[in-house]
């Protein structure tokens, strides 16, 4: 799980660099994942852009546990420790916004294309 | 520290204890509100009976389930407390629990939060959930346990011994990026269960989130308390208690007295002082400050409330 992590989190900073995802190697043993860093009351990046059919995993690694709530109730994790993961698939392209329902003044937003 | 006499045994009660958690004892005298420092509750019976039958005790933020740096022992914290609670003299008629019950609402912790609770001598227990306790999926497990009370909308009222007692919810509604909200349905209800009330009843109104603003960048508000204020203003005494930040915090706005609870279990940053609102490691020798009993006393004609703190060392 953590190696998983690990691996998603390379991909992400390589499409941060710009690379783009087409170019950066993907996992053979999933679809392309994208993960969101929950840390200092904060989803890291606060917005994620991915294709449709991606599963995005937002890692808790703050000492507080923290929830993934979607405005809509698309999702909604139950209550996320530290070291502890949440996944969602995001099959339809579209605008999610979420927010921790403990801290209701973390907000988050997925764009699927 | 308070100077009064009436608190010199304390320290003796207070050597005794590790570190502990505690509740607000509150007594009812002549007609007002009085929560007396617990720790001398508990050691000097004259205290108790000056004060007069104690009402009810306030217990906050338990967070069964915790079990990080700030406090280890979230469970033996809340033993203490519920010792001392039950070492008192004269027993509270009531228990109100300002939520937070648990830490990840999980069934085993409610479950191992109602067990402990349940060795109180008083059992009438009355709740109102804090976000950790409706973090599950489906935001059943809290009223599974405690919902009958309010017909699982989270909010109630009920009598005892003349004072109106009000328990409202302001976790489950809130905006994102937002404070947490009453509702309009609960405001209404509100205000159709005030409304046939005589102004000289006592009212307290319990919730876990602080119903005034304390610190909004880290959520210690409710967004419409406003509404809600507007709706107590006619009475001649309101006590407002609220738990939530881990910490005493309090004001005097006319006849409403707001106060929030200190926590069983581990204690928070003040406003600002941190990063976030997250568990605040003290030195062990410390901690006993930090989860001290709170006290408030209030003993005069006509009614009216004054709010005296006491830490537990």
């Amino acid at each position: 799980m953590i190696f998983r992590g690990y691996r998603a989190l390379a991909v992400l900073s390589m499409a941060a660099l710009g690379w783009g995802a087409t170019g950066a190697p993907v996992q053979a043993d999933s679809p392309s994942t994208s993960q969101i860093l929950i840390k200092d009351f904060m989803f890291t990046p606060m917005s994620l852009t991915v294709k449709a059919g991606t599963t995005v995993t937002w890692a808790n690694k703050d000492d507080e546990p923290h929830t993934v709530v979607s405005d809509t109730g698309l999702f909604r994790s139950g209550a996320v420790d530290t070291d502890e993961t949440f996944t969602f698939k995001f099959a339809k392209p579209g605008t999610y916004h979420f927010t921790c329902s403990i801290h209701p003044r973390m907000v988050g937003t997925i764009v699927v294309q | 520290m308070s100077d009064d006499t009436l608190f010199q045994s304390r320290r003796n009660a207070l050597k005794c204890m590790a570190y502990g958690g505690a509740g607000t004892l509150f007594v009812l005298a002549g007609g007002v509100f009085s929560p007396i420092d617990l720790a001398t509750a508990a050691d000097d019976n004259s205290g108790v009976a000056r004060f007069g039958k104690p009402l009810f005790v306030q217990i906050s933020d338990t967070h069964i389930g915790f079990h990080k740096d700030a406090n280890p022992d979230v469970t033996g914290t809340l033993t203490q407390s519920i010792d001392l609670i039950n070492g008192m003299a004269k027993q509270p008629a009531l228990i109100i629990h300002t939520g937070d019950i648990t830490h990840l609402s999980k069934p085993d912790e409610f479950d191992q939060a109602q067990q402990m609770l349940s060795r109180l001598r008083t059992t009438e227990l009355h709740t109102v959930p804090g976000e950790h306790d409706i973090a599950d999926a489906t935001a059943t497990e809290y009223f599974n346990r405690f919902g009958k009370a309010s017909n699982n909308k989270g909010y109630y009222s009920f009598d005892h011994a003349g004072v109106h007692f009000v328990g409202l919810i302001n976790v489950l509604q809130f905006k994102a990026g937002g404070l947490g909200t009453l509702g309009s349905e609960q405001l209404a209800w509100v205000a159709a269960d005030l409304q046939h009330r005589s102004s000289s009843t006592p009212i307290v109104v319990f919730a876990h989130m602080p119903l005034w603003s304390i610190y909004e960048p880290w959520g210690w508000g409710t967004g419409d308390a406003d509404q809600l204020m507007q709706q107590l203003r006619r009475f001649g005494s309101v006590t407002v208690l609220n738990g939530h930040i881990h910490q005493i915090v309090q004001k005097v706005e006319g006849n409403i007295t707001f106060h929030t609870a200190r926590s069983t279990a581990y204690p928070q940053p003040e406003a600002g002082k941190a990063a976030g609102p997250g568990p605040l490691k003290v030195a062990l020798e410390q901690l006993p400050q930090m989860l001290g009993i709170t006290s408030v006393s209030v003993v005069k004609h006509p009614r009216s409330l004054r709010l005296d703190d006491s830490t537990l060392a």
